[in-house]
């Protein structure tokens, strides 16, 4: 028998595996997915969130806990736990020589992240690089990692964790952490959570989800069967607006279009529904998604000129391209008429100052609603292009209820031997909205937390057993 | 010519394809100069594909850290979509043109060379005398082969190689030229082709082999390899000014430079060689283009024979095995320098200027204004 077990297979269960083994415990890792899928949303990602009081290594400046603070309060609206916020906050800053050590390596920011060099700590080569590297340091310190293995249920004991299932295998284990990530790839679930509108549509019917497939919320769901207590709002999501064409699971981040907000947004009426010059793409990147979720379809267009070309990240499918607006709208299958209309009100609209795309600027909308207030200028010089955008989930906030401990709830007590971390939990600190690289924070900070624990639950058994 | 033709076009297309998705992902930015140098285009054209594909080491590192690798549905592999593009860039850049088929079937033509080379080396010594058992000739190999005869047929297969290289290279060279080289892009070239700095991974831990662990090893043996080269050039050209400019034949003793440099070169040129075929037949089966594997390891073999043919030469040059050894050896010079210009070698000189492409471009204002992301 194991003295922890690791349910999940990504960064914060990685983290979780490494610190136990660290603590001398004896570890085993069960990951639902094929070794070649293997690391969950993590793979995905790119950087972490770090707090810094003064330049360090590849961050630049300080990034104080305040401010850090700040922007999360900001982004949540206040849906998130101070406590546990700033627990995570604090953890950021000291987190990257203990990755290092189990061969993380990062990056000095580069070309289209100068902004994030003073927040985020970039991974060279990005999150299936770190979760390689976790794997390999694994392996090394002797973790048992099983893949294909699926856990579908635990064995509880009151509030103690006995044993897990992975199919008809029963698999004790002297304490247990579970980070097996959200629900977004369960698209009964997110049909569910988000219902139906008032057009009889089930719009979670058209959403893509940009990570991983393995993401089925099965234990979550056990666990709430189970009375766990439980955060967040199902329809809450990472959800921004990404081509249509991507595929289904594990788009990843080459999906999404960052054109919106040098041209115009329409949707399926060809009608514009938000000011698109509202504030920087990164700032507004997360609130396309449900506003696309919302229009008929769910699905919207975003229409540039030529004057954008090389003024955005190039994104992975080629837009659909016409030499006039009504061949283009033609060609999107929106109405020639009403787009035309709403493309000549839209330049009609502009009041064009000095244009540029990288500080809010004085080109804006007058008279047209909703106004486009940055960035507005007419749409008029061919080729002209436009995306079709779908929702696509990035991870869901529901999750399980914990504390400083990472320790699992019932009824307000926690469990002494089943820990959480990672996306499962994340609810507890990102009640809603995403600021960049938080997730990895939060899940480096509570995997360790939940190793650490787990570790110690499992060790302190062996001792009593053994008095 | 047109099944030819679309060949070579469906391995440039298949760079771009793969471009367009890296240059929306960009995680892999701070691994080589292929990264850094594709956020400077939108689009990959023919002239784009070959000159990052001729940047790239294929050391494997972005292969093993893509979110979008097989069995992902993008299916994206740098480092094989651009070994392809690669050697169509051997092959459409080849001089004499025709002779660029031989590429694509590299492995043959190196064995058939071999051969020949060695057949005529054995010819000619049965001509000259009759034998090829003979009294020991306390290592005069002229008394076997007029050093006349040497020169004239080396200097000739070497002159070809070297020009037919600098064509390619060349024509390389125009299909989009950067601008002038100022002293620091081309020092800056020199280093990293010298240094081998992209395969270091990026962080100084090497690049991968087997799986996605890195090693320095591969780094290692290359160095081995082309030092050795160069000391064992190195060693011909003293021997040619002994020669000529000192009137000094050989055979030379061995504490003489010639014979140092050789000895030691020729050591390189065993250990390196053996280690990347080692490395080669062990290599993570989507590493680079299977297809090339016989061309890679037929360069590699050729050079591991010249440098034991060669050793064996020095260690038995006062037997009676002299002639032998010494008509194996040439022929198998003869056989690395006539497919010089036609096989694995050519990397050198394409990668050579594509790393000074990169060093003069990169210093050049970008015209893209991508807003941060």
């Amino acid at each position: 028998m194991h003295d922890v077990l690791v349910v999940g297979g990504g960064n914060a269960a990685l983290c979780a595996a490494l610190m136990a083994r660290e603590a001398g415990a004896s570890v085993l890792v069960l990951e639902s997915s094929p070794r070649e899928w293997r690391g969950g949303n993590s793979q995905h990602t790119r950087n972490l969130r770090c707090m810094h009081d003064e330049p360090q290594d590849v961050l630049v400046d300080a990034y104080p806990e305040e401010e850090f603070w700040q922007d999360l309060l900001k982004v949540t609206g206040g849906a998130t736990d101070e406590k546990l916020a700033r627990l995570v906050i604090r953890a950021s800053s000291t987190c990257r020589p203990w990755m290092r050590k189990h061969g993380v390596r990062f990056q000095p920011s580069l070309a289209g992240t100068l902004h994030l060099s003073r927040t985020n700590a970039f991974f060279m080569g990005g999150g299936k690089a770190l979760v390689n590297a976790y794997y390999r340091s694994a392996e090394n310190l002797c973790v048992d990692v099983r893949y294909d293995s699926p856990v579908d249920r635990l064995e509880l004991d009151d509030r103690r964790f006995v044993a897990a299932y992975c199919g008809g295998e029963r698999i004790e284990a002297r304490a247990c952490v579970l980070a097996c990530g959200g629900f977004e790839s369960n698209r009964e679930w997110l049909r569910e959570a988000w219902g139906q509108n008032e057009r009889g549509e089930w719009p979670a019917d058209n959403f893509l989800i940009r990570g991983t497939r393995f993401n089925q919320g099965v234990l979550l769901r056990h666990m709430m069967d189970q009375g766990a207590d439980i955060i967040g709002d199902p329809t809450q999501a990472h959800c921004v607006a990404i081509d249509a064409r991507a595929p289904l699971y594990d788009g990843g981040i080459v999906t999404r279009v960052d054109a919106v907000s040098l041209g115009i947004m329409v949707n399926r009426e060809a009608k514009r529904f938000y000011d698109e010059g509202e504030d920087f793409w990164p700032k507004r990147y997360a609130i396309w998604g449900r506003l696309v979720a919302l229009q008929p379809g769910q699905i919207a267009y975003c229409i540039i000129d030529s004057q954008a070309i090389g003024r955005f990240m190039p994104p992975v499918f080629p837009g659909v391209r016409a030499n006039t607006p009504a061949e283009l709208s033609g060609a999107l299958g929106l109405d020639v008429p009403t787009f035309v209309r709403t493309l000549e009100d839209y330049n009609a609209a502009c009041r064009v100052g000095s244009f540029d795309h990288t500080v809010l600027d004085d080109c804006h909308t007058e008279g047209l609603s909703p106004p486009k207030t940055h960035w507005a200028r007419p749409i008029v010089k061919p080729p002209f292009y436009g995306y079709a955008l779908r929702p696509g989930i990035t991870f869901t906030y529901l999750g399980l209820k914990t504390d400083e401990h990472a320790r699992v709830h019932f009824g307000g007590a926690p469990s002494d031997n089943l820990f959480v971390a990672g996306e499962m939990m994340a609810g507890n600190v990102l009640g809603q909205g995403y600021t960049a690289g938080v997730g990895m924070s939060i899940g480096t900070a509570f995997g360790r937390i939940a190793g650490t624990r787990a570790a110690a639950a499992a060790l302190e058994n062996v001792a009593h057993a053994a008095a | 010519m047109q099944q030819l033709e679309s060949l070579v076009r469906a391995a440039e297309a298949e760079v771009s394809r793969q471009m367009q998705i890296c240059n929306a992902c960009r995680y892999c930015e701070s691994f080589c100069a292929v990264f850094p140098a594709m956020t400077r285009r939108l689009d990959f054209a023919a002239g784009d594909a070959h000159y990052l594909a001729n940047l790239c080491h294929n050391c494997g590192a972005c292969l093993h850290a893509c979110q979008y690798a097989p069995p992902h549905e993008f299916a994206v592999n740098v480092p094989r979509a651009m070994a392809q593009v690669r050697r169509e860039t051997y092959v459409e850049h080849a001089w004499p043109r025709a002779l660029g088929a031989l590429y694509r079937r590299n492995g043959i033509t190196v064995a058939l060379a071999t051969a020949g080379g060695l057949a005529l080396f054995l010819l000619l010594v049965l001509a000259l005398r009759g034998t090829l058992l003979h009294e020991p000739l306390a290592g005069n190999f002229y008394a076997v082969f007029p050093h006349n005869l040497m020169v004239a047929l080396f200097g000739a297969a070497f002159a070809w190689a070297v020009l037919a290289l600098s064509i390619g290279t060349a024509r390389f060279w125009r299909g989009q030229s950067p601008g002038p080289a100022s002293g620091a892009s081309a020092a800056e070239a020199a280093r990293h082709a010298l240094a081998l700095t992209y395969l270091d991974g990026g962080h100084g831990d090497g690049c991968n082999e087997r799986d996605d662990r890195f090693t320095r090893l591969r780094r290692r043996f290359h160095h081995l390899t082309f030092y050795g080269f160069l000391l064992c050039f190195a060693s011909t050209c003293v021997a040619t000014l002994y020669h000529y400019a000192l009137r000094w034949p050989a055979p030379y003793p061995l504490t003489s430079l010639p014979v140092v440099l050789g000895t030691a070169g020729g050591l390189g040129l065993l250990a390196g060689p053996a280690g990347l075929l080692w490395l080669n037949l062990r290599r993570h089966p989507l590493h680079g283009d299977p297809q090339q594997r016989p061309m890679d390891r037929a360069f590699i073999v050729l050079l591991f024979a010249t440098s034991l043919t060669g050793l064996a030469l020095l260690a038995c040059r006062d037997t009676g095995a002299m002639a032998l050894l010494l008509a194996v050896h040439l022929g198998t010079v003869l056989a690395l320098f006539v497919t010089l210009p036609y096989g694995k070698f050519a990397h050198a000189v394409y990668r050579t200027a594509a790393l000074l492409k990169w060093a003069i471009e990169r210093r050049q204002p970008n015209r893209l204004q991508l807003g941060a992301d």
